[in-house]
């Protein structure tokens, strides 16, 4: 059995170049299966063999045109529910303090001791880093589970298990559907600009972990950017020889190495400070990469834990595994 | 009157946000396709994180990124919404993620991406 | 600082850890490291009740070294404490009784992911019960909005797959409004920490600015937490969520996510837009309005659905009504009301979602009235679980739902005689559509089936199942019979949880 892929009805919608619903459902025979014998399609074939009194003659003309009605009728309600959500909100902004101005509400205590006290409080030169890794650290601790909550739901949703794949379920392995048919598979182009382009994705994306205390970026920028070098990768010179490097086993160690030494670290500074105890960390030299105390490992496992992410959604949407 | 429209002019930045948000929460709410109920959704969030990122600019001040040891804090815009951004972003993403692999099931089931049409049809199937 | 005073921060940020664990380890390996866990929260979360109670005051815990209102922060009173209790109970409690369902529902090799996602929910249910500042309750909103769909996804089927779409859907525009509401109130005020935005938006209020502003936000709060907590309008999406779910994820949809949310609501309504602004603007005219409907549609709704499941899953919906009608009642005792009904349907309604897995075992996995008639006499420690709960949620004296209305009445009582009196009808025809849904039940769970179906299916009980509906039992009796110590207890939670 061929599966229709998403990608290929994508493809079909592209190529047929109009927005039209149609062009995203079955072919017309096997919709017009699902379709007849429903209730009202029965009723609707006997009423137009028989005498056809008010009521029914109203029933068939408004499954017709009802539809037609009903479809306008509900673009109304859309546009008018828009129209008044943004009115209201104008009416708000119109009465919200002036965009760009020093004397705003926004500007207080908090933000001046932000920027000027990071350097000496969590080493860092990059106030935005102290902020979300120190100051408002437990914050980005649950933001890096928002990321492992939703892979595992897309790994829930899209991975193919050994036990699964013989019923027949999904995207089929050895019958690979038309999603994989429209992906390049040996390409001379894509496999040398890969390879001028994974190395420096990585380098750059390291770069970015690195300094993350001391320069705009950090564990999730950087991470995206070495997820896709992973992705890259992948596209470039297939599944199998990324699967020599990066499997499904790699994939759940790095993961859980990262989060767990995140949460650890982060839980250690956290005890540490609200119990008043001296946290013997020590906070580098701001500017450098050795800076930012604590951030500086909480970035590097979070970049990981991105990168790993990021490909295994590639990876889960493609072939529906690791 | 005039004094609102002025309020909208100064607050440009917001004023984008917000229409980009009500054309993103209606489409996520009431559109039937479910790929653009997710391009939707994408608008509403853009629309919150350019609102945000609005909040902290102040004119003519630069990236909190301290240079040269200089920690005037009237020399740096306010960093605590870019971070906010930050965390929402990630949140997006992962919601992205997840709409999609559902998006991706429902198609393979249904063949439709209509939400209408899915739900008659496994309410069909029910019975 | 005591180290019982930890007990909280650690709760949160190990039901994480073990959340991602369980991710790694095999289905037997992963249920009972999260099984451990919970238990191990539970008490703890005990030990900080025990605290609390003793110290007859809450405290604050900073989340790192730098105080309000520089870091994240959270606070800890006797009504947190007896939240996260009952919650990580009645999890643990959820997790046992349809532990039988959730490895037969789950696909092979991801059930661990189950225990995964339970873990997490706990994590952000422990980490919502107690925050201080709003930005760290969207996050855990999200984690909690993301875990709670994956739980009805788990159990793979094509009405799962559209339930839980939908709920996503309508949780995201929730979250969308909520995160709006946050943006907004800290582009007025500046602040993200509770009481310092609560002292800002005084300081506005007292001189009149931001008046505008300040009424839509209260409004984004109360219709986006509203909506992921299915109040009246907005509840489409839950009969099917919970409704086609394993038992155990809509025992856990039903009595303690829906609650997280509402607590979040509570909180913001206490300590950052203050009590006294809520009255002026007038919002919990709506809340209650809105509560009245939901408690007399949603049980008419279920007077007329024929899936036992499905009509539990609208008894929620009326169940949620009553405790915003004790929110927009508007006085100290209607918030007695609420969150008493939030412990009491945290005990009771999950316990009528395992007997119901209990009965489908029994009634060759179907839900529908006429497949588990008989089922109380093929599964008599089902029956007998179930009827506890019905009387319960009828509001017969001695089980915990009496508590709710006891005190709902209460409320009603002191405010003002419209309220008064349409509190009063909504609680008397509420009451007579519940008997008159329950009784039927109960009388068809005891009747033995006309045509001889299912005659020599008897249950097969396994241990969890038993202990966790004696468990609840149990705890429903205690609830009933102890509510002085209860309510006492959520008075002088209330009492410190405000500003």
């Amino acid at each position: 059995m061929k599966s229709n892929g998403l990608l290929a009805a994508l493809v079909r919608f592209a190529e047929s170049g109009n927005f039209r619903e149609e062009n995203f459902t079955l072919p017309p025979a096997e919709k017009a299966r699902l379709d007849t014998d429903t209730p009202e399609n029965r009723w609707l074939a006997s009423a137009q063999h028989s005498e056809k009194p008010v009521s029914v003659r109203f029933a068939a003309w408004f499954s017709k045109k009802g539809m037609e009605v009903f479809d306008t009728l509900y673009r109304i309600i859309s546009v008018f529910i828009c129209c008044t959500l943004i009115g209201v909100l104008l009416s708000v902004v119109a009465f919200l303090p002036p965009f760009g101005s020093a004397g705003n509400p926004t500007v207080n205590e908090v933000v001046e001791r932000y920027v000027s006290r990071a350097i000496d409080e969590t080493g860092t030169t990059n106030a935005v880093a102290g902020m979300i890794s120190a100051y408002r650290g437990f914050d980005t601790l649950g933001e890096a589970h928002v990321l492992f909550v939703a892979a595992c739901s897309v790994i829930v949703l899209l991975r193919v298990d050994a036990d699964a794949r013989k019923k027949g379920r999904f995207i089929d392995l050895e019958h690979p559907g038309e999603d994989m048919d429209y992906e390049p598979n040996s390409d001379l182009v894509l496999r040398k600009a890969a390879k001028l382009l994974v190395p420096l994705a990585f380098i750059f994306g390291l770069y970015v972990i690195l300094n993350g205390t001391s320069s705009p970026g950090g564990g999730f920028s950087g991470g995206a950017l070495m997820g896709s070098g992973l992705i890259l990768t992948s596209v470039a010179f297939g599944f199998r020889r990324t699967e020599r490097f990066f499997g499904d086993e790699m994939y759940h160690l790095v993961k859980t190495a990262c989060l767990t030494a995140y949460a650890l670290l982060m839980a250690y500074f956290i005890y540490m400070g609200a119990n008043g105890f001296d946290d013997h960390v020590w906070l580098g030299i701001p500017g450098t990469i050795l800076s930012g105390g604590l951030i500086l490992p909480i970035n590097i496992a979070v970049g990981f834990e991105v990168a790993c992410t990021m490909y295994c959604f590639y990876a889960l949407f493609r072939k529906g595994g690791l | 009157m005039a004094e609102h429209l002025r309020g909208l002019f100064i607050n440009y930045y917001e004023t984008a946000a917000v229409i980009l948000f009500g054309i993103g929460f209606t489409t996520l709410l009431m559109h039937r396709n479910l790929l653009k109920k997710i391009i939707g959704f994408n608008f509403m969030d853009s629309g919150i994180y350019l609102y945000l990122a609005a909040k902290g600019y102040i004119a003519g001040r630069l990236a909190p990124i301290v240079a040269e040891g200089r920690t005037d804090p009237a020399r740096y815009i306010n960093p605590i919404p870019t971070g906010l951004v930050l965390t929402g972003i990630v949140v997006s993403v992962s919601v992205t993620a997840f709409l999609l692999a559902l998006t991706c099931r429902l198609y393979d089931r249904f063949h439709t991406l209509d939400m209408d049409e899915i739900t008659r049809l496994a309410r069909k199937e029910r019975v | 600082m005591a180290l019982v005073q930890n007990f909280p921060f650690l709760t949160i940020v190990f039901s994480l850890t073990c959340g991602v664990f369980c991710a790694v380890l095999s289905g037997q390996g992963a249920k009972r490291l999260c099984l451990g866990w919970l238990s191990l929260a539970t008490v703890m979360s005990a030990a900080v009740l025990a605290f609390t109670l003793k110290a007859d005051g809450s405290f604050i815990y900073r989340m790192g070294k730098w105080g309000a209102p520089w870091g994240n922060e959270i606070r800890v009173g006797v009504l947190e404490a007896l939240m996260a209790t009952v919650f990580s109970g009645v999890m643990l409690l959820s997790l046992l009784g349809g532990m039988g369902h959730i490895f037969a529902d789950c696909e092979p090799g991801k059930a661990n992911l189950y225990f995964t996602m339970c873990s997490l929910l706990m994590s952000s249910l422990f980490a919502l019960i107690y925050t201080n500042d709003l930005f760290t309750a969207y996050v855990f909103v999200e984690i909690n909005t993301i875990a709670s769909c994956a739980l009805v996804m788990l159990r793979d089927s094509e009405r799962t797959l559209v339930a839980t779409t939908r709920y996503l859907i309508m949780s995201l525009l929730g979250s969308g409004l909520f995160l709006l509401g946050i943006v907004t109130l800290y582009g007025i005020t500046g602040e993200l920490l509770m009481e310092s935005i609560a002292a800002k938006v005084q300081a506005n209020f007292a001189a009149g600015e931001y008046s505008l502003p300040l009424t839509v936000i209260i409004g984004f709060f109360s219709v986006g937490l509203a909506v992921k907590s299915a109040l009246f309008p907005f509840h489409s999406w839950l009969p099917d969520a919970h409704g086609s779910a394993t038992p155990s994820s809509s025992a856990i949809l039903s009595g303690l996510v829906l609650k997280g949310y509402i607590i979040v609501l509570i909180k913001i309504f206490y300590r950052v837009i203050g009590l006294r602004i809520i009255m002026v603007e007038q919002v919990s005219q709506f809340l209650f309005l809105f509560g009245v409907l939901a408690m007399i549609l949603g049980s008419v709704s279920a007077l007329r659905e024929r899936d036992l499941k499905r009509m539990l899953a609208y008894s929620s919906i009326a169940q949620v009504g009553y405790i915003y009608v004790g929110i927009g009642l508007h006085s100290e005792l209607g918030m007695v009301a609420a969150c008493v009904q939030i412990l009491a349907h945290a005990l009771t309604k999950p316990m009528l979602f395992i007997c119901a897995g209990g009965f489908m075992d029994v009634s060759g996995g179907h839900k529908n009235f006429a497949a588990i008639t008989g089922a109380g006499l093929r599964d008599p420690l089902g029956g007998a679980a179930f009827s506890v709960g019905a009387l319960s949620m009828m509001g017969i004296p001695f089980f915990a739902g009496f508590v709710t209305k006891l005190e709902l009445t209460r409320g009603a009582l002191d405010s003002g005689p419209v309220t008064m009196a349409v509190a009063f009808a909504a609680i008397a025809v509420s009451t007579l559509l519940n008997a008159l849904y329950y009784i039927p039940i109960l009388f068809n769970l005891y009747t033995r089936p006309r045509d001889g179906a299912y005659a020599g299916v008897h249950a097969r009980y396994r241990w969890d199942y038993v202990l966790a509906l004696a468990a609840f039992i149990v705890l429903n009796f205690g609830f009933g019979l102890g509510s002085e110590a209860v309510v006492g207890a959520v008075r002088r939670g209330l009492a410190m949880f405000g500003m």
